[in-house]
């Protein structure tokens, strides 16, 4: 009964393609334990997103098997909670009709949930703007309604795949720093995707390198620096000896391939 | 007169001179603004509205003087003062409200089953390629042949009572908002669906939450299309073979040279289409009202 929380196993990935395929992910196996912040550092183009897709449900891998609490995952689970890189709100929708849609598909809306939504939107700093759409809002505050959102569905588990990418560097600083304080208060288990090295350091337990095309787990970094975190922190010499660390390990897997 | 910012939304805001605007508009503007603040703010947000009379009352002055300097004989250009003399008398013995309905009746049945066959058939398009790829020659191969050369077949076939104006109808309103519904189902955004497939959303709730919002601003553009094509429809299919709606009356008028009775037809056809169009002007205005937001900074 020692299942891990989620693990991968041996999962390879191809796309196919006219002719050939195209290899993404090849032979990448770890796991998670329930509680952990893990983030999975690598380059453009080693598989990152692939491997959150398949992780979440939204892909099935060519080879190989995800386990989440024990049991495959074949199709996207309720218990999985998304925030993708683009801010996919329904622009017809007011951000908090927009967190609400996740509730709504699978059960009637009560006076109950609009409050909670409400709730989770003040607490994003958002409770002046529940009745604006999408084109009203700043791309920060898109994010966090797309983040409202998925924890307004209470996951076990939250999947991000490079979240702020999109936003100046400022407003993603700042979101980090919202995102680990919510991830504390509801020791949430989250797994993102990002391509900053810092941005890793700073929220993770536990830093995964992908690298290589196909992409390949190159190393596993444990992030030993106290919480709560602080920004300073990452100046701190551990903490610039980890980041040299892993991008040395970076390194190693990637050769960006010639094109063919 | 139509004003062109309404056809086309993300026009300039046009300021009133372009429309063959007579004199007497250019006089009255300045009136207009020495009255009080309400007056002049309502005439700024519906330029168009405040012009109308105006430009109806210049465009009638222009026609009773062009009839009065060349004495125009009745039946080749009545005066305003005949047309409506003819239409209170048709109004008065109820010809005018019968062949009016008969026409919205035919443009009515015509759009019920023109638009739901495009639609449902536009979706299906819009969802499947290969369905497209296969249809799609057919498609608009029928719509190289005029409406005028399939509409006297119809009424050979089907008689010359409501069913033959109905089917005219039914392929003018057809085609365009059956492009308009692929092009807007094929464009729903990709990341929205890879959202509603992570959130387990049934079939139904894809089509009725994400699918039918997101291709509804394409979907308006051809359907404002085809209620003006419907009453052409109408208008044609009954120029052909009838006995009763405004199109006969055209063909009658002719027959008999009475003028002003063609003028009472055509004028309710634009009242028709004009009424039809704003009904779904105001439909779209009202169902996409997101879209009228302006942008904001926030952060």
């Amino acid at each position: 009964m020692t299942d891990p929380f989620l693990q991968a196993h041996n999962v390879s990935h191809n796309y196919p393609r006219p002719n050939r395929v195209t290899p993404a992910l090849a032979e990448v196996s770890f796991s998670l334990q329930e509680h952990e912040f893990v983030c999975v550092v690598g380059n453009s183009g080693s598989g990152k997103s692939t491997l959150l897709r398949i992780l979440g449900g939204l892909l099935t891998p060519t080879a190989g098997e995800v386990q989440f609490r024990g049991v495959p995952v074949r199709a996207p689970q309720p218990q999985i909670g998304f925030v993708f890189q683009n801010t996919n709100l329904m622009p017809w929708r007011t951000a908090l009709e927009n967190v609400l849609l996740p509730l709504e598909l699978h059960k009637p809306l009560d006076k109950d949930d609009r409050e909670r939504a409400c709730a989770a939107l003040a607490l994003m700093g958002l409770e002046a703007f529940a009745d604006a759409y999408p084109s009203q809002l700043s791309g920060g505050m898109a994010q966090r309604v797309t983040l409202t959102r998925a924890l307004l569905q209470s996951p076990a588990l939250l999947l991000l795949d490079e979240p702020f990418g999109a936003l100046d560097a400022l407003t993603r600083e700042r979101l980090n720093q919202e995102l680990l304080r919510l991830c504390r208060d509801r020791k949430q288990t989250a797994l993102m995707i990002t391509h900053s090295i810092q941005e890793a350091v700073f929220l993770a337990d536990r830093v995964l390198v992908l690298s290589g095309q196909p992409g390949s787990l190159q190393g596993a970094f444990s992030v030993d620096l106290p919480r709560p975190r602080t920004l300073e922190m990452l100046t701190w010499p551990q903490a610039g000896a980890l980041i040299s660390g892993i991008r040395a390990c970076l390194a190693t897997g990637a050769h960006e391939p010639l094109p063919q | 007169m139509k004003d062109s910012s309404i056809l086309f939304p993300g026009a300039p805001a046009d300021d009133g001179t372009d429309q063959g605007t007579p004199p007497a508009f250019e006089q009255s503007a300045p009136q207009h603004r020495r009255k009080t603040g309400r007056v002049g703010d309502w005439v700024a947000r519906h330029p168009a509205l405040a012009a109308f009379p105006f430009v109806l009352g210049g465009a009638l002055l222009l026609w009773e003087a062009l009839v009065r300097w060349q004495e125009y004989p009745v039946f080749i250009l009545p005066r305003p003062g005949h047309v409506l003399q003819k239409t209170l008398a048709m109004a008065a013995d109820g010809s005018l409200l019968r062949h009016t309905r008969a026409t919205a009746t035919e443009i009515g049945a015509g759009l019920l089953i023109g638009l739901t066959l495009a639609f449902i058939l536009g979706y299906w398009l819009g969802r499947s390629r290969t369905l497209d790829r296969i249809l799609s020659p057919y498609l608009v191969a029928s719509q190289t042949i005029p409406v005028v050369a399939i509409a006297p077949l119809l009424v050979i076939w089907f008689g010359s009572g409501l069913l033959s104006k109905v089917l005219v109808t039914t392929i003018m309103v057809f085609f365009p908002t059956l492009v308009s519904t692929v092009v807007g189902i094929r464009n729903v955004d990709a990341d929205l669906r890879e959202l509603m497939r992570s959130l387990r959303a049934s079939r139904r709730q894809l089509f009725l939450k994400l699918e039918l919002p997101a291709a509804l601003p394409v979907i308006f553009g051809g359907l404002k299309l085809s209620v003006i094509l419907a009453v052409v429809g109408a208008v044609v299919g009954e120029f052909v073979g009838a006995d009763v709606g405004l199109g006969f009356l055209i063909n009658l008028g002719r027959g008999v040279l009475d003028t002003p009775m063609i003028f009472v037809a055509v004028l309710m056809i634009v009242l028709l289409a004009q009424s039809m169009y704003w009904t779904v002007t105001l439909l779209e205005s009202y169902l996409l009202r997101w879209k009228q937001l302006g942008l904001t900074d926030g952060d």
